[in-house]
């Protein structure tokens, strides 16, 4: 493809572009003023550093579980190991990279200023979040240190409570704290949203990006509690020993799935929204069209996030539930799938007459259709009630929540932050290299994960440190996959972090995108606007851009 | 045969020679795989849509054909019909799977029951007959086998890919599954759910016979005692029958035929008395109290092993007057060994 004609990449003049003289980043200076900031961008930009160390520590477990995984013998590592190994991984990449990712360093980021306004409601417990984060983080990664968590990210108990000798509650309490920093998060957003909107910001002129914020925020501050309360029972049981959960004791052990799920289910709500809301404004500004059906793609995100409280039960089916409410759980499930079919058609159709150029963001963005969409329908398999029998606890369970999850979520939070890093940073990236990397990430991740599937149908069970030989040739397949996928990941980080010293003056709307965080200078001022703005047009109103962009020209002209 | 299931048969022939494809060894298994290629077909279609709208918007209206794009603000009709469509498939889904789902988890009344007792790591398989496996199960083919399970710690669950079925094994509580084999071979046993360290080491194999080859196997594994006989053996030295001896002035209730019956406890509630009853009445006697009794049984939490919870209920369930009660008073009196339960099926 062309570059030069099928970019709308608009760039200031290389030879004469400096960036704006005072922003947010050189405001102040000193890691004090980092340490003690109130600024949104600021503690964004620290999420987004946090995120991504925790990202790749993940990451290497994930490598470790696939090399293991190359063979059917268990050679590499002791089974113990190997539970520690995928116990972490999960523990990291749910509780420090998925919750927070989009919301924490691109919410954090945007909200306020695609709100029309300078701060969010709460600064410093927006910064305390942060910090809450990280003690969470630290007992995880003391956990870690001190010996493990075999687990499993789960916290199954009486296995949890009565049968492990490793570092359960350390790990629980870590995922405790990091638990508030979300619900913080969610706060601070909703109240922003709520009191906090520029003069003529009426709901539904509010960007996609907010509305799906604000469904996941709902969850955050709704489900992360009985998360927090299930914890603290895990952890009462193991030390005191008081019974809730211990059938010899008079307690359930499915109650503690009950609440397990109560929460967990919605999380993956949490997890994908705020992704589903990047990919609203990335597939607009590279279509250079108003999102399909606005007003459906916003109730379809708070509908998602509402029916999620209802369908914890589908991960129970085999548990012995009874029979009519299996039923009455599937059948929500079916209905909560019909929103998501909805959201991708919605994006698929705001493409049609549009003029469309395919710079990275949007890359990702197709890729994210792809995947979501194979993780979407492959939910309904699991949501089917005979059909969840089989598959359930096996590879395919894998598969499905890594599309979802990774293939969704992943690819939506990569497409944000290459859309919005000439916003944060006021630097372009290589071009080509992050085309390269947007393709590398899509084949390995489908060689990963396509695999799984037929893995799990022929019923490799998850969890597994060594197999049946017969299993071993969509293994190695997978590995493989990973290999690639793993490039795929750290491409980026490379070459964005180049970026930041060498990457090209992007201009305050290089990708002429119609947002309020577009109308300002990159990167912004700490107080994002000189004058609050008033909000006169829809969002995603490109003639409204259009002769904003002519007036400049006539009045530099 | 019909055209299109000599073709079935072909699909899942070539199928499974290519391993991309589990055995169908029970007769659920083609039910299960019906759903499940219908439900790939949906997914491929739904998949090549959006790819097709993508692709075909993208090269349609990409910048340099399409330079200025037309603002669009909705469309009502398409909207329900991307509503509708995936909800009718869904709700077919639906339907669908929750038949399955009926089908899988209800045994039918002539399933043969053989207890499976799930532990850190492994599987313990009880035949009535007295067999007693450890991660292996032995099944004829044509007749259809109840599973009742139970786990003496952790979650476990058990799964067949091979026959499409699959449950979770409680501490606490018995869970059932059925199937009915179909094709000699050996099959694999997964424990699926994840239960400490060497949970992926907790694999067994069922092997499936014909019903002849099955019946000399229950006849060269047999221990010589029964379930039923080892729980009649419990009965007496847990001293169970000091009270529970059927005689009209005893001070627990009368055991004949209480299996399956309907009893009325003091606090007027109603029981069904089943496996689960059964076991829970003899851990939480409190709980279960017959009315016209005083609640006087101890309870035998932490004293019998999951096993002899087994053999205790078997022995109940064969009990069908008390003459058997009343031989074990005898010979737990003068430590004689008991004589063969009559009324005890061998399988
Ligand atoms: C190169 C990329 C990755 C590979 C190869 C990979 C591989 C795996 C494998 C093999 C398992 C299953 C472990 C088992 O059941 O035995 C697993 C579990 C999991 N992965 Fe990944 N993963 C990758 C990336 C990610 C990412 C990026 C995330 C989240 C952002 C993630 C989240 C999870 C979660 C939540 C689990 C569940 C852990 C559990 O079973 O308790 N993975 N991963
Ligand atoms: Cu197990």
């Amino acid at each position: 493809m062309s570059a030069t004609s099928s970019t709308i990449l608009n760039l200031p003049d290389q030879r004469t572009a400096t960036l704006p003289k005072r922003h947010y980043l050189n405001n102040e200076d000193g890691l004090l003023s980092w340490l003690f900031t109130g600024d949104h961008k600021r503690i964004a930009i620290l999420y987004l550093i946090s995120i991504t160390i925790f990202f790749f520590i993940g990451g290497a477990f994930a490598g470790l579980i696939r090399l293991e995984l190359l063979t059917p013998q268990p050679d590499l590592v002791a089974s113990d190991t190997y539970n520690k190994l995928f116990s972490m991984h999960g523990i990291i990449m749910v509780f420090l990279f998925l919750v927070p990712s989009v919301p924490a360093t691109l919410g954090n980021f945007l909200m306020p200023i695609m709100l029309g306004t300078k701060d969010l409601a709460f600064p410093k417990i927006n910064l305390l979040s942060w910090y809450l984060y990280w003690v969470g983080g630290l007992f995880i990664m003391a956990a870690l240190v001190l010996g493990g968590v075999d687990t499993g990210w789960t916290f199954t108990t009486p296995l949890s409570t009565h049968y492990l000798n490793t570092h359960v509650v350390t790990a629980a309490l870590g995922i405790f704290i990091a638990g508030f920093s979300s619900i913080f998060t969610g706060l601070n957003f909703i109240v922003t949203i709520h009191r906090m909107r520029a003069p003529g910001m009426t709901w539904f002129r509010m960007p996609l990006f907010v509305w799906s914020h604000y469904a996941a925020s709902i969850l955050m501050v709704l489900g992360t509690p009985v998360l927090a309360i299930t914890l603290v029972l895990v952890a009462l049981e193991r030390t005191i020993g008081i019974g809730v959960f211990d059938p010899t004791k008079g307690g359930d052990p499915l109650l503690f799935q009950h609440l397990f799920w109560f929460y967990s289910h919605p999380a993956v709500y949490i997890m994908i929204l705020p992704g589903m809301g990047v990919i609203s404004e990335v597939v607009s500004t590279f279509a250079r069209k108003r999102v399909f059906g606005y007003t459906a793609v916003a109730f379809s995100s708070v509908a998602i996030a509402l029916f999620g409280f209802f369908v914890w039960a589908h991960h129970m089916f085999i548990m012995g539930v009874s029979n009519y409410s299996a039923l009455v759980f599937s059948l929500l499930t079916m209905l909560v799938a019909v929103p998501s079919a909805i959201k991708i058609f919605n994006w698929a159709f705001t493409l049609q007459k549009g003029s469309i150029t395919f710079e990275t963001p949007m890359l990702y963005a197709f890729g994210f259709m792809g995947l979501f969409t194979i993780g979407g329908m492959t939910g309904v398999f699991l949501g089917a009630l005979g059909m969840d029998i089989h598959l359930t606890e096996t590879y395919f369970i894998v598969a499905h929540f890594h599309f979802v999850m990774v293939g969704g979520m992943l690819m939506a939070f990569l497409s944000g932050v290459h859309f919005w890093w000439p916003k944060m940073t006021g630097r372009m990236y290589p071009e080509s290299l992050s085309k390269l990397a947007a393709v590398t990430t899509f084949i390995g991740f489908n060689l990963t994960f396509l695999p799984q599937f037929v893995l799990g149908y022929l019923g490799m069970p998850r969890r597994y440190h060594a197999y049946p030989p017969e299993f071993q040739v969509l293994n190695v397949l997978s590995t493989a996959g990973a290999t690639v996928l793993g490039v795929g990941y750290v491409l980026p980080l490379l070459y964005l972090a180049w970026s930041l010293k060498y990457g090209p003056i992007a201009g305050n709307n290089p990708w002429q995108a119609t947002g309020l965080e577009w109308q300002i200078q990159s990167p912004p001022l700490t107080e994002n606007f000189i004058e609050i703005p008033v909000m006169d047009h829809e969002a995603y109103d490109y003639e409204w851009l259009a002769k904003k962009m002519e007036q400049e020209v006539t009045t530099v002209g | 045969m019909h055209i299109s299931q000599v073709l079935w048969q072909f699909l899942i022939k070539w199928l499974t020679n290519s391993a991309l494809f589990p055995r169908e060894a029970s007769t659920i298994a083609p039910y299960a795989d019906a759903l499940y290629f219908f439900l790939l077909t949906i997914t491929v279609i739904g998949l090549v849509l959006v790819g097709t709208l993508i692709f075909g918007f993208s090269i349609r209206y990409r910048k340099e054909k399409h330079p200025v794009a037309e603002q669009i603000e909705g469309s009502t009709l398409l909207e329900a019909t991307w509503t509708i469509i995936p909800l009718c498939l869904f709700l077919i889904t639906f339907v669908w799977g929750a038949i399955l789902y009926f089908r899988i988890y209800t045994p039918p009344a002539n399933a043969m029951n053989i207890y499976v007792v799930g532990k850190q790591w492994m599987w313990k398989a009880e035949h009535p007959g007295g067999q007693h496996e450890i991660n292996a199960l032995h099944v004829p083919t044509g007749r259809p086998i109840q599973l009742t399970m139970i786990s003496q710690d952790v979650f476990h669950s058990f799964s067949i890919p091979d026959f499409r079925v699959k449950r979770e094994v409680i501490p606490g509580r018995y869970s059932t599954v059925w199937f009915q084999a179909t094709t000699p071979g050996t099959y694999h046993i997964f424990c699926t759910q994840y239960c400490g360290t060497n949970h992926s080491a907790m694999i067994g194999e069922v092997t499936v016979m014909n019903p002849e080859d099955y019946q000399k196997w229950t006849q060269e594994s047999t221990s010589g005692m029964s379930l039923a006989q080892n729980g009649e053996r419990l009965f007496a030295s847990m001293g169970c029958n000091a009270c529970h001896n059927g005689s009209a002035t005893a001070r627990g209730p009368n055991l004949a035929g209480v299996y399956g019956s309907k009893l009325t406890l003091t606090n007027g509630s109603q029981a069904l008395v089943d496996d689960a009853y059964l076991r829970d009445a003899i851990l939480n006697p409190s709980e279960h109290i017959t009315s016209g009794y005083a609640p006087i049984m101890p309870t035998y939490q932490g004293q019998i092993s999951e096993d002899g919870l087994i053999d205790l209920v078997e022995f109940i369930k064969t009990l069908q007057s008390n003459y058997r009660v009343q031989e074990t008073l005898t010979t737990a009196d003068s430590n004689q060994q008991a004589p063969t339960t009559p009324g005890a099926v061998k399988p």
